[in-house]
């Protein structure tokens, strides 16, 4: 896809003239795993201190490290749905530096030889618009441990449980040029691991963050220096970080300063990025492979047979929405951010009018479950109601009006919208007796009125309110109208 | 039965197994002997002889069902790199002192499996880094042997020094030990021992306190070649918790032994002739081909024209895998903590100088700069394509040949203080053995003769990679012919 | 290459090895001495050839995803030199 975008919208207004800013992520995912990357230990959230810990996390002398298959099917699959190239071998190194919470004094990740390489994503806009960004690569390596500074005053806290949690992270190019679009990349990136099923995207669990490389440029000009903001971990905190940051430079440049290549952490309370002085050590990670670990080579008959129980993918997802159900690019957009949202989609709409559907999950479903903050994924609701209500619309039983009356109840758990709309009488009421009846009366009721419209044809929507009205809003509006036209004369 | 702390392990099993005594009153027989002999020769860093006497009723008690394994009721001793569950373990350090391991290496995990009995952990240069013992914390272990009239203290060699010093004092039938540049042959060769290397992959080395993990591998010190063969069979494992373990069958070595070397091609690289080398070092290498020769091998002369090579790309590799194994010591989560640190970089600064000796230190920073900015390619890579080309020599002459004889060390054992000026005449301890472990192929040191000062000199046989069969084949012709029978006198 | 006392510093401290000012001079000879030494790799030609990384010839064993491990608080603080509630505890991090 083109992108549409001019550039000079992307462009921020200095004192001294315009900046642009140049992005790139690195995302750390979580491996939906149940153990560790290289040991037994259990992966997850809650347990009690030091509880998830084996002696291989811990660091302990002799202990070595045993890679999960799991995992780099994980990072595999991940791979694959980022459209980038696996490679058959890859190598595990050792970066090596010293914090209370890394217990070996390295942590194991891939520098040289990564599992997966270059790939591309297509990321869409709020305003529908395309761009892409290019994936540098994806590799696998462990996360450090926790430590808990507020339960003393003079020393800090260790929880190992995190410690040797497989990640998996994802490099991107410096493509991105506004914080709209890195949170854009995020969350497409986030969208499809969840529907690849290799990390739940949980960023309040942290089990997906954002380091963020900010640097600015003059248009047109090569790349300044730039910056890394670890721990921006929600989408707002990515712009808001991306935005403090991107200014602070550009005071500093305007002011003939230049930027100090440096690690800064995001504080959400300020909304403020700080040097972060733990890491300002000097950075000499001192790689090497890990003898502990052989080269990793993978089967390409095994790559193929993850190829072919991926699932169908976000974009893919969207083509096919907008083909085969003829949605809008924007509504086919909202349906397949969430895959839970896409399927429950997809099961309303067998057989029905799918974008009477697609209206109804986008909206009312939608903003119900936002209501209860809950997701597709827990939405009580079965599809089957919301299909069985399109069908009553469909079918004339209710009218589109009644329908939110209907679904109102049936969101209350008071059963099938057949079921309510029998226990409330909601039916729609298309026997031309009754409405004549009705229209007689205020046709006999208001004379002054009914004289009025053979001058004001317009002014018979008050009648036709007035029926509904008498009727309990159960008439069919285009019987109503019929009748009404005919006893007014019009 | 006199003195059954000079029986052979094999003979001592047997023995057992017989019921010609228990394994009650052969442990006692050793815990005197340590009792007696360890204020003079260090060898052990901790016995442990209650546990000891409880393992040997627990075998006494195997043995009378008629149950047992195959080292059932032996008491052994186990190099202090061994992880021990419930018991000390410090590889000879300070930065351990006090670390209690809540798990069992492997390698002994096997041991006790097939009935050994456990007398205590043996010293060893600190981390496994020295040739003498000397680095260790524990201060050096003292060589039961002694040159000609003279009482001067010499090493056992090292860093396996504990296990050799033990083995040919009778202070255990056999020990554990771990080689990563020469660490079991060497001391071997100077205490009249037998050390085997295998091929790396065989032993696991879980729960081994690393050093170098791309070279450590776990090997036996015994007695006899017999005893080795029975040894390490038992040491050996298939383990999966270790990613480099080989997942390969682990033969009965014992049935290699007394076979005829008839027709074998014996390789005589002629790069191991080195400058200094002592003359009687020369000749008994010249006399091992000759026994050989006897016995129906082929003698073939090969070039292994990377040789020189090999220990200085040992001395950037290990340290450089060193320097990360050892971050770990950090005085966070165990091992030693310096008290009143001022800040964390203080506290991790403080406690490594204070638990490190000179020697780790000295290598840990050489690692530290070999992998650093600017030099990771010039040093480290550099040294992983020589190592290369070491590994390709070998694999070049194995057409030609089917095992590999030299000289084990390029001297006798020499007195303790004597090579502690400059670092790298003590490396070159290592010159013979560092290219097996760079190419991962089993090696053994068999004592083959005496100096004039009466002191053993071993001969190395290097063997293709698991074809340790062939490489006991040939140790064990070379023990028939050389007949040594030394032992040293008994002075303390 | 070699190696002044600034660098012996800078390398003493990656490893985190507190390194009295006056050992720093003698550290410098010692390596230069050990480096010097190990120059003598530069004579190999290894135009082309592979880094070799590890003897063993197989691939790397994958160990299958079960929880096997872990619930083991008082193994894992057992030689602790500090700890607290189920912690590690060391001296205040700033970060
Ligand atoms: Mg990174
Ligand atoms: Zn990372």
């Amino acid at each position: 896809m083109t992108d549409t975008t001019t550039a000079d919208t992307k462009l921020i207004q200095g004192r001294t003239g315009p900046w642009e800013i140049v992005m790139g992520l690195e995302i750390h995912a979580q491996v939906a795993s149940k153990a560790k990357l290289f040991s037994g230990a259990a992966v997850g959230f809650g347990a009690g201190p030091n509880e998830q810990v084996s002696l291989v996390d811990a660091g302990f002398p002799g202990m070595l490290p045993t890679l999960n298959r799991f995992c780099v099917e994980q990072a595999v699959r991940s791979g694959l749905g980022l459209r980038a190239k696996i490679n058959l071998k890859s190598q595990f190194d050792r970066k090596n530096y010293f914090y209370p919470d890394l217990p070996t004094g390295y942590q194991i990740s891939q520098l040289y030889h990564p599992i997966v390489g270059e790939g591309v994503v297509e990321v869409e806009r709020d305003d529908g618009t395309f761009f892409e960004v290019g994936i540098e690569r994806l590799h696998l390596e462990q996360d450090a441990g926790k430590l808990i500074h507020d339960l003393s005053p003079t020393e800090s806290y260790v929880d190992l449980n995190r410690a040797g949690t497989a990640l998996m992270e994802i490099v991107s190019k410096p493509d991105l040029r506004t914080p709209e679009e890195a949170v854009a990349y995020v969350k497409k990136i986030r969208t499809i691991l969840i529907y690849l099923g290799t990390c739940d995207g949980d960023m309040e669990k942290g089990n997906l963050r954002a380091d963020v490389n900010v640097s600015v440029r003059r248009p047109g000009e090569p790349f300044g220096t730039r910056c890394e903001i670890k721990n921006v971990n929600s989408f707002r905190f990515i712009a808001q970080a991306i935005n403090y940051e991107a200014r602070r430079q550009i005071e500093i440049l305007e002011d003939g300063g230049s930027i100090i290549q440096e690690t800064r952490l995001f504080d959400p309370g300020k909304g403020e990025t700080r040097s972060m002085r733990s890491k300002e050590e000097a950075h000499d990670y001192r790689y090497f492979p890990d003898p502990d670990l052989l080269p990793l080579e993978l089967e390409q008959a095994w790559i193929d047979e993850i190829k072919a129980s991926l699932p169908e993918l976000p974009d893919e997802k969207r083509r096919r929405f907008m083909s085969q159900y003829g949605l809008s690019q924007y509504d086919a957009g909202v349906l397949i951010s969430e895959q839970a949202k896409a399927d429950y989609f997809e099961e309303a709409a067998k057989g029905r009018d799918a974008k009477l559907v697609a209206n109804w999950v986008t909206n009312e479903v939608s903003a119900r479950l936002a209501a209860a903050g809950k997701d597709f994924a827990e939405n009580p609701l079965p599809a089957a109601h919301v299909a069985q209500l399109v069908e009553l619309i469909e079918n004339g039983t209710i009218s589109s009006k009644i329908a939110k009356e209907v679904f109102d109840h049936v969101w209350n758990g008071e059963g099938s919208p057949a079921e309510v709309v029998e226990k409330h009488g909601l039916k729609q009421v298309t026997d031309t007796g009754a409405i004549e009846k009705a229209v007689d009366e205020i046709i006999a009721a208001n004379p002054d009125k009914a004289a009025a419209v053979a001058e004001k044809p317009q002014a018979i929507g008050w009648f036709v309110g007035q029926v509904m009205k008498a009727t309990g809003g159960k008439a069919n509006p285009a019987a109503v109208n019929d009748i009404l036209k005919a006893k007014l004369g019009l | 039965m006199s003195d059954l702390t000079k029986l052979t392990l094999k003979a001592a099993v047997d023995g057992l197994k017989a019921r010609d005594f228990s394994s009650e009153e052969i442990t006692r027989a050793f815990i005197a002997n340590i009792e007696a002999a360890n204020p003079r020769l260090n060898a052990y860093v901790l016995p442990t002889s209650d546990k000891a006497l409880d393992m040997a009723r627990a075998a006494d008690a195997r043995l009378a069902k008629g149950e047992g394994g195959p080292l059932e009721g032996a008491p052994l001793g186990i190099k202090d790199l061994f992880c021990t569950d419930g018991v000390q373990t410090t590889a000879g350090s300070n930065m351990l002192r006090g670390f209690v391991p809540p798990y069992e290496s492997t390698v002994t995990a096997n041991l006790w499996r097939d009935g050994a009995v456990m007398l205590g952990k043996l010293n060893m240069d600190e981390f496994a880094m020295g040739s003498s013992n000397e680095t260790s914390a524990f201060g050096p272990v003292i060589n039961p042997w002694k040159s000609g009239a003279s009482n001067a203290d010499l090493t056992p060699g090292g860093s396996s020094g504990g296990s050799a010093a033990a083995v040919a004092g009778d202070l255990c039938l056999a020990a554990t030990a771990s080689d990563t540049g020469g660490s079991i042959r060497q001391p071997a060769a100077f205490t009249g021992t037998v050390g085997v290397k295998p091929t790396y992959g065989r032993a696991s080395r879980f729960g081994m306190v690393a050093f170098a993990s791309s070279l450590d591998q776990a090997g036996p010190i015994t007695k006899t070649v017999e005893d080795a063969a029975l040894m390490l069979r038992s040491m050996c494992s298939f383990d999966p918790k270790d990613s480099t373990s080989l997942d390969v069958e682990t033969p009965d070595w014992t049935q290699s032994l007394g076979r005829s070397v008839k027709g074998l091609r014996i390789g005589i690289p002629k790069e191991y002739v080195v400058d200094g080398m002592p003359a009687e070092q020369m000749e008994l290498w010249e006399k091992g081909q000759a026994w050989l020769r006897e016995a129906g091998a082929e003698i073939v002369e090969i070039s292994l024209p990377h040789t020189k090579y090999a220990l200085p790309a040992y001395y950037i590799i290990a340290p450089a895998e060193a320097s990360s194994n050892l971050a770990r010591y950090d005085g966070m989560r165990f091992g030693h903590r310096a008290a009143d640190a001022k800040s964390l970089t203080d506290l991790y600064e403080t406690t490594r100088a204070e638990g490190f000796g000179k020697e780790v230190q000295r290598r840990l920073t050489i690692g530290a700069y070999v992998l650093s900015a600017g030099f990771y390619d010039a040093y480290y890579v550099r040294a992983l394509k020589v190592r290369r080309r070491i590994a390709e020599d070998f694999d070049n002459v194995w057409g030609k040949v089917d095992a590999i004889l030299t000289p084990s060390t390029p001297s006798a054992a020499f007195a303790i203080g004597n090579r502690q000026i400059d670092p790298v005449t003590m490396y070159l301890n290592d010159v013979f053995t560092v290219t097996a472990n760079l190419a991962g192929l089993p090696g053994i040191s068999v004592p083959a003769g005496l100096d004039k000062g009466g002191l053993p000199l071993g001969l190395q046989v290097i063997g293709k990679a698991l074809d340790e069969a062939t490489v006991f084949q040939v140790a064990s012709a070379l023990e028939d012919a050389a007949g040594f029978v030394a032992k040293p006198e008994k002075w303390w | 290459m070699a190696v002044d006392v600034a660098t012996v510093r800078r390398v003493a401290h990656l490893a985190r090895i507190k390194t009295p000012e006056g050992r720093l001079e003698p550290l410098a000879q010692e390596l230069n001495g050990i480096l010097a030494w190990i120059e003598q790799l530069n004579e190999v030609d290894v135009e082309g050839v592979e880094p070799m990384t590890s003897n063993v010839h197989q691939p790397l064993r994958l160990r299958d995803d079960v929880v096997t491990d872990g619930n083991k608080v008082a193994d894992v603080l057992s030689n602790a030199p500090k700890s607290a509630d189920g912690f590690f505890v060391v001296p205040k991090v700033v970060e």
